[in-house]
């Protein structure tokens, strides 16, 4: 089993329902957010290129913040979601730091918090909240092992990207271009 | 022209705009340990080698601070944690990935030793020197039969606590400024000259002090080496590195970098070294206590830079 997500940066419309969904879901604290809308606009004028990026944790393979922790709280859970042990914890910010993609943050309480692809939600049978949130439908969810899996049907026919994969982290976001 | 915007939505604290979760307690942390680590190798070394009654400063007196640099530093990385009360956890395993797990460990073996070294070093320094209970005279008669094994042990150690230092931020591929093999090396040349400026501050005579000068301007030039390589390392690498590199090379940290750490902690000091060499009478406490403040500020302003340097998409 190994989770992914696929988001269409051709269908994304920048609303950010996906990042209230999140902080709605997971109790994420005011003034933070596990997800976030990233607009980047490329190109020469007047031939300019809007992209509208969904991101998050990158759930990666070979995650940098797995390896730094000192004590064990990140870790690799079910499927490969990388989930943080909140009183293993020790709110060091190794993996703060090691992260390419500054998906991770200090919770007010003191140990470090991030995306979890909702694992209370996927561990039912359910899409991550921000999945099922999104008015355009633009987010593809689930097991690559299982080829008819969402994420796998829209991976076989769409081209896709990752972010920066120069990292070595080998992430599972897909972003369909 | 080709345009590039990148608007993005995230405004986590300490994350956006800059990163900067470190804050001054880890600079100040890698800098007692990096001194710690000096003033134990020089000592142990120097143990080692039979050389102590050449160079008692060194092998005792310098040792006897280590034990409150190494507290006070353990104290600055407690103070830096932001889930306090589950510190221990730190010790309920060994993660050989995790330089942070290493440097918890190593810490775990040198500060002990450090408190031992320090107290069976007590008698060479203060002849006169009694114990208050009967009990730590018996422990101090029985560790001092093993100060060359303790020696030993931190002859070893000590440069991996030093390196250490610079491997914590070199283990992050995130930051591409600190991703460079060279901050391990660095940070324990900068320790050890600061080590090395400890022993020139508390010595009495002359001759042991124009030997540690020597050292410390041998520890100089090697760490002006070492920046030198870095900052070519980073131009000849990816662009990521060389934006980093420009960090300093015409960057915000550019003046910062050049005039306190480079000019003020290396240069200057080294240029009276020389002097102190030829003869002339330099007070010790100039050249010795810019390389104390230079080595601090190096580690403040990497600490700073590492953390506004990134990856870009």
């Amino acid at each position: 089993m190994r989770y992914a997500m696929a988001i269409d940066t051709l269908k994304c419309v920048g609303c950010s329902d996906c990042v209230v969904a999140c902080q709605t879901e997971n109790n994420v604290p005011i003034g933070y957010c596990r997800d976030w809308v990233v607009e980047v606009m490329d190109g020469t004028y007047p031939q300019l290129e809007l992209e509208l990026r969904s991101e998050r944790c990158n759930q990666c393979g070979n995650a940098p913040c797995v390896r730094c922790c000192p004590t064990g709280a990140s870790h690799f859970s079910d499927g490969g979601i990388v989930l943080v042990t909140q009183d293993k914890c020790i709110g060091c910010g190794a993996c703060i730091q090691s992260c390419p993609y500054d998906a991770r943050y200090s919770h007010p309480e003191g140990y470090v918090d991030k995306c979890t692809f909702c694992v209370q939600r996927v561990k039912v049978g359910e899409s991550p909240a921000c999945v099922d949130a999104c008015p355009t439908k633009c987010m593809y969810f689930g097991d690559l092992d299982d080829p008819g899996s969402p994420v796998s049907k829209v991976l076989k026919t769409r081209k896709f990207k990752t972010l920066i994969p120069e990292a070595g982290t080998k992430p599972y976001l897909y972003f369909l271009i | 022209m080709r345009e590039e915007i990148i608007i993005s939505g995230r405004m986590n604290p300490n994350i956006d705009p800059y990163l900067h979760i470190w804050h001054w307690q880890i600079p100040m942390y890698l800098f007692l340990g990096g001194l710690a680590a000096g003033i134990l190798f020089l000592s142990s070394y120097y143990i080692v080698t039979g050389k102590e009654g050449k160079y008692p400063t060194a092998s005792y007196v310098s040792t006897l601070i280590v034990p409150f640099l190494l507290v006070l530093g353990l104290g600055f990385l407690f103070l830096d944690l932001k889930h306090k009360l589950y510190f221990w956890r730190l010790y309920t395993t060994i993660r050989l990935e995790s330089p942070m797990s290493w440097g918890a460990w190593i810490l775990m073996l040198i500060t002990p030793l450090s408190f031992l070294l320090a107290a069976i070093n007590l008698k060479k320094v203060r002849p006169g020197w009694k114990w208050k209970y009967p009990l730590l005279e018996i422990l101090d008669q029985f560790f001092e039969k093993y100060r060359k094994a303790i020696a030993w042990i931190l002859v070893i150690a000590a440069p991996i606590l030093g390196i250490y230092t610079g491997i914590l931020f070199s283990a992050f591929n995130a930051r591409p400024l600190w991703n460079t093999s060279i901050l391990g090396p660095l940070f324990l040349v900068s320790g050890l000259s600061t080590g090395a400026a400890v022993n020139i501050l508390f010595t009495k005579q002359h001759a042991e002090k124009l030997a540690y000068s020597r050292i410390d301007l041998i520890l100089i030039g090697i760490e002006l080496f070492l920046i030198t390589h870095m900052f070519m390392g980073f131009k000849a690498s990816t662009q990521v590195q060389i934006e980093s590199a420009n960090l300093f090379l015409g960057g915000p940290f550019t003046a910062s970098f050049w005039v306190l750490v480079v000019m003020l902690g290396l240069v200057i000091p080294a240029f009276l070294e020389i002097l102190e060499l030829r003869k002339f009478k330099i007070p010790s406490l100039v050249p010795a206590g810019l390389v104390l403040i230079g080595g601090l500020i190096l580690r403040f302003i990497l600490t700073d830079a590492g953390q506004m340097s990134r990856w870009l998409y």
